[in-house]
């Protein structure tokens, strides 16, 4: 076996924060790229709604502000090479990047140390919620979302039976679309977790988010199943702001995993149109 | 296209607020409040206490939102709105106190509809997520009550040309 691979956990910290520093303040190419294409086919009310989403997005980058004053929780997902090897304390890497990032990029602090008993805010927007996964090679890949709680307070998880149809998933997901309404700052981003138990349906919603809008999936049959909610979640009306419109959402990405004979749990995360993400890959 | 857009003077008129239709796009200029969910909940609280509030309320229009810190250099940080409807269990409350106007994201309770048409308010839909160019529209920030609360307190804010749609009207009209 010839030497491992070596990377160090400063340039961890350091190529985090870079990449949280641009999240928060501009969002991906295919992101910009579906917002100009739906503000083009909106012809409903909220066709303002994606004029001033647009200004907004341009005003951010130029002044280098963030996009919106809720820069949200920070989500990362560790994908670690089992052939590499870490120089340093990666948890504590992972949390200087995030810690220094929203000091910088002048960013709010919105997470609270304890959830029930004093919600005293932690004043740096730690900690992050971090996933870890051991795959195979000598890289290591962290994909990262600044999850605002506008949309996150809309996510649900239904635990489905195991005789229920395709028909049936789709209806769950539109109630869930349907019931958050305007409050997501809609058009949102819809990332769907199906099988596993309750908590891997849910991670796996995250992690749908984290793909590229303009990929698919690999298989057909959810290829198509990803084509038709959006469809009919763009039927719903909702529109940009929920102030009705024929754009309700700018993508929809499902995840699976195999689950048990007796169940079917879906997960639907709402993200809003500032769906900020980024990769990392050292 | 946006210069078109009707301008409104903050504090709001009683003329100007009966002339509002939900689905109206507006721009205002002038002053406007700051505050969001410990605000609302400390002014309750005071109410309840019987006490006098800290600040004037008769007249006022309100913004729900909290700003993320302010860069070097600037007046405030980026600075969308919040979703009103944690605000509906105090609203009423404030609009009986003669509160004219809100300004938040998402549609609001039955409650607070009714206290708009009995007062005669008007609530406004701020543009969600679109925190750097409402920063942009802000010419000054002060704060005015509880300090202590830092981003959650109370502050006064000159406006111009804040864009907004009119999201329900004095008479009890409403997009959502
Ligand atoms: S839902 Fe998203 S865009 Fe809307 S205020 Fe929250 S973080 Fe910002």
């Amino acid at each position: 076996m010839g030497a491992m691979r070596e990377i160090g956990c400063e340039e961890v910290a350091a190529s985090l924060k870079k990449a949280l520093l641009k999240a928060g303040v501009e969002l991906p190419a295919d992101v910009k790229g579906v917002m100009k294409e739906a503000s083009r086919r909106e012809t409903g009310r909220s066709a303002l709604v994606f004029q001033r989403c647009l200004e907004n997005m341009d005003v951010a980058e130029k002044e280098g502000l963030p996009l919106c004053q809720d820069t949200g929780m920070v989500l990362l997902f560790c994908e670690i090479g089992q052939d590499l090897r870490l120089d340093g304390d990666l948890n504590e890497a992972l949390e200087r990047g995030v810690r220094e990032a929203y000091e910088e990029g002048y960013f709010r602090k919105s997470v609270v140390m304890d959830p029930l008993k004093d919600r005293r805010n932690s004043g740096t927007n730690l900690p992050p919620v971090v996933y870890h996964e051991l795959v195979k090679g000598d890289r290591l890949k962290i994909n990262l979302l600044l999850k605002g709680f506008g949309s996150e307070n809309c996510s649900r998880i239904h635990m489905l039976k195991p005789t229920c149809t395709r028909e049936g998933v789709i209806e769950a997901v539109l109630k869930t679309v349907t019931e958050a309404g305007g409050s997501p700052c809609p058009p949102i981003v819809v990332g769907i977790g199906l099988g596993g138990t309750m908590d891997k349906a849910a991670v796996l919603s995250k992690k749908a988010l984290c793909r590229s809008l303009d990929s698919h999936h690999p298989d057909p049959w959810y290829d198509e199943l990803e084509r038709e909610l959006l469809e009919r979640i763009n039927k719903t009306g909702i529109g940009g702001g929920g102030l009705g419109g024929d754009v309700t959402a700018l993508g929809v990405k499902i995840e699976t995993y195999p689950t048990h004979i007796a169940g079917l749990p879906l997960a639907v995360t709402i993200n809003c149109w500032a769906d900020r993400k980024g990769e990392v890959v050292l | 296209m946006t210069a078109k857009v009707r301008q409104l003077t903050v504090p709001l008129s009683d003329v100007d607020i009966a002339s509002l239709t939900a689905g109206d796009e507006v721009e205002l200029n002038g002053t406007i409040l700051v505050g969001r969910d410990q605000a609302h909940f400390r002014l309750c609280q005071a109410l309840d206490r019987g006490e006098s509030l800290p600040l004037e309320i008769r007249g006022e229009t309100i913004y729900y939102m909290g700003p993320a810190p302010t860069p070097p250099g600037r007046i405030i940080g980026s600075a969308g709105p919040t979703t009103s409807s944690r605000m509906d269990p105090f609203a009423p409350r404030l609009l009986d106190l003669g509160l004219k106007g809100m300004i938040g994201k998402g549609p609001r309770s039955r409650d607070v509809l009714e206290a708009m048409v009995r007062n005669g308010a008007v609530y406004f839909y701020a543009y969600g997520g679109c925190g750097a160019l409402y920063a942009r529209r802000i010419v000054s920030s002060e704060c005015v009550a509880y300090e202590d609360l830092g981003p959650e307190a109370i502050y006064r804010l000159r406006v111009e040309r804040f864009p907004l749609v009119v999201a329900a009207d004095a008479r009890g009209g409403s997009l959502y």
